[in-house]
């Protein structure tokens, strides 16, 4: 077990008792969380315990949703990502997301990976950028006779990876990927899951998945997140149980409740 | 053993005819009468308004075809030569108050729709009032907003006079909540995940709206201007209220006095004793419907064209 421990990078996140809440209602909270750099992290749990809901407070998706409100503290590189003089616009320009159901632009598929650099305006050539990008997403030969056709032609898996490209086109620092594979079959999966592992040498990856194998075959490391029964009736707050290497999540957790969640026993 | 198989298997065979008895036509005859009676009542409905509608035309054919010709449309109005008098001066009246209102109720309508919806708090009472206002004043009516043209943008604030531009605003304001209204279904038609995806991407609000939602939602938004455009043609009552003559006999220009529109000219010539005044009215109806006809196909069209589907 010992000599099998990975050796931690960088933090790129450090989360420390945050909290999220919706309007009056408590979502998650006491989240003590780091994220290190060029790993993937996976986030599992039940639905509903909250997994989204962080996965959005790393690049504050959750300010586009009236009444959300983060708690505690978000460090991005050591610098408190809710302070008052952040941008939350620049903050989205270096954590990039993809959602769980593929959601390309009504344009060409050319079009689509250039959106971003060229609303960012990003100096240089866009063919570049955008080759460069498709071909990171490992969509190049896919696509590279049909640059210009609209990209809702393509299938589920293929418009999740332009989707993928998409977001490593504006050169990002982190991508957030909340279910990526959720609306794709096997193979699809397999793909996103590969492209995933190529991925991780240039980015820091955070994975929600409720999917464990996914899980247990991309996650350097894994947080089990679930409903925080001790609250009493009726409340539902979502609490991080677990966070470790992922092998000792999947073979020898110290939670009894993430032991349950991982041999199936619950959720 | 062997004799107890088909014995079973008849069983089965009864148990399997009494679940599907009920999949043939006719067994439930209750719901079937109940369904051709529902049919009935809404075809009537149906029936009744395409009668009303067809009736028109037909009116409007048999009393003005004879008077459909050139002169219809190039002649001066006429008090005592009816055979010759036409409509020039109320179409192109018409055509300037109508582009003076696409002008004002694109940007206005649109600008209030992607405020509304795209970046209004709900939870501040003021939108919300602002809100119930514009669905309250799609149902004012229309002489209402004529005594409003009169007050402040004849006289009053804005001191325009009896022109073309007053009678302009005045009806873009009436239409402008039907404008508004539909553009904010054009916008709530677009899914979130166009916006999200490109503030993901770290575009700002306001690009994400002016680059993906705006553009996404255009469609709808122009068929609401159109619809608007063809109830604005058809507006007399709060024109005559701004200005608008039922008798002029040289082009208006946009910005003097005395001008006049298709309907109201229609009005005056269907309240002449004279029976030639009758049928060139009917055919000033006639000329009107195509427009319509032909405005609405551009909306229907147009909505065909660009349905899409998320
Ligand atoms: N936009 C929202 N508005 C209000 N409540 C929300 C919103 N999104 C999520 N929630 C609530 O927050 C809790 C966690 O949701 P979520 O983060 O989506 O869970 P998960 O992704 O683990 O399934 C749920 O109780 C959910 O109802
Ligand atoms: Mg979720």
């Amino acid at each position: 077990m010992e000599n099998n421990n990975k050796v931690a990078g960088n933090e790129v996140f450090s989360l420390s008792n945050m909290s999220v809440h919706y309007g009056e209602s408590l979502a998650v909270d006491g989240v003590n969380l780091p994220i290190y750099e060029n790993e993937i992290t996976a986030m599992i749990g039940p639905s509903g315990c909250g997994k989204s809901t962080v996965l959005r407070s790393l690049n504050r998706m959750n300010d586009l949703i009236p009444g959300a409100k983060v708690g505690g503290q978000v460090l991005y590189h050591g610098q408190d990502m809710y302070g008052p003089e952040v941008d939350p616009v620049q903050v989205r320009k270096l954590i990039g997301m993809v959602f769980q159901k593929p959601n390309p632009f009504p344009k060409s598929i050319y079009d689509n990976v250039a959106f971003g650099p060229q609303t960012l305006g990003m100096k240089g050539d866009m063919d570049e950028i955008v080759e460069g990008a498709l071909k990171k997403a490992a969509l190049w030969d896919d696509v590279k006779d049909r640059l210009k056709d609209n990209a809702f032609g393509m299938s589920g898996g293929q418009q999740q990876r332009l989707c993928i490209a998409r977001a490593i086109a504006v050169k990002p620092d982190v991508i957030l990927m909340d279910e990526p594979c959720s609306a794709l079959d096997p193979i699809s999966t397999f793909k996103i899951e590969d492209l995933m592992m190529e991925l991780k040498k240039d980015y820091t990856i955070v994975i929600v998945t409720h999917n464990m194998q996914q899980a247990a075959r991309v996650a350097d490391r894994t947080a089990f997140f679930t409903v925080d029964t001790e609250r009493g009736e009726g409340s539902r707050v979502g609490q991080l149980v677990e966070f470790d290497e992922t092998s000792k999540i999947f073979s020898n957790p110290a939670d009894s409740r993430t032991l349950d969640y991982v041999t199936g026993k619950f959720g | 053993m062997s004799q107890g198989i088909p014995k079973r298997a008849s069983g089965a065979a009864m148990a399997a005819a009494a679940v599907t008895q009920n999949i043939y036509k006719g067994a439930n005859n209750k719901a079937l009468v109940g369904g051709i009676m529902f049919r009935l009542l809404l075809l009537s409905a149906l029936g009744i308004a395409m009668i009303a509608i067809l009736a028109v035309i037909a009116w409007a054919l048999v009393e003005g075809a004879a008077r459909v010709n050139v002169g219809l449309f190039v002649n001066n109005p006429s008090s005592f030569r009816p055979e010759e008098a036409g409509y020039r001066p109320a179409i192109l009246g018409t055509v300037q108050l109508i582009a003076g209102v696409i002008l004002l109720i694109v940007p206005l309508g649109v600008g209030a729709a992607t405020y509304l919806e795209l970046f209004a708090d709900r939870t501040r009472w003021y939108n919300r009032l602002i809100e119930l206002n514009i669905q309250n004043l799609a149902g004012v009516p229309s002489i209402v907003f004529g005594i409003l043209g009169l007050a402040f943008i004849v006289r009053g604030v804005f001191d325009l006079g009896f022109v073309v531009a007053a009678g302009s605003a005045t009806i873009a304001i009436l239409v402008l909540p039907t404008v508004i209204l539909a553009s904010r279904e054009a916008i709530r038609a677009v899914p979130s995940s166009l916006l999200d995806g490109a503030m993901a991407l770290g575009a700002t609000r306001l690009q994400a709206v002016r680059k993906m939602v705006l553009p996404s939602a255009a469609p709808g938004m122009l068929t609401g201007v159109i619809l608007a455009v063809a109830r604005a043609i058809g507006e007399a009552a709060p024109l005559l209220l701004v200005g608008a003559a039922t008798f002029v006999t040289f082009d208006p220009n946009f910005w003097q006095d005395g001008y006049s529109a298709l309907p109201v000219m229609i009005y005056n010539y269907a309240g002449r004793p004279q029976e030639e005044f009758h049928t060139l009215a009917a055919a000033g109806v006639l000329v009107m419907l195509v427009v319509l006809f032909f405005i609405n196909s551009i909306a229907v069209w147009l909505r065909a064209r660009y349905e899409r589907t998320w």
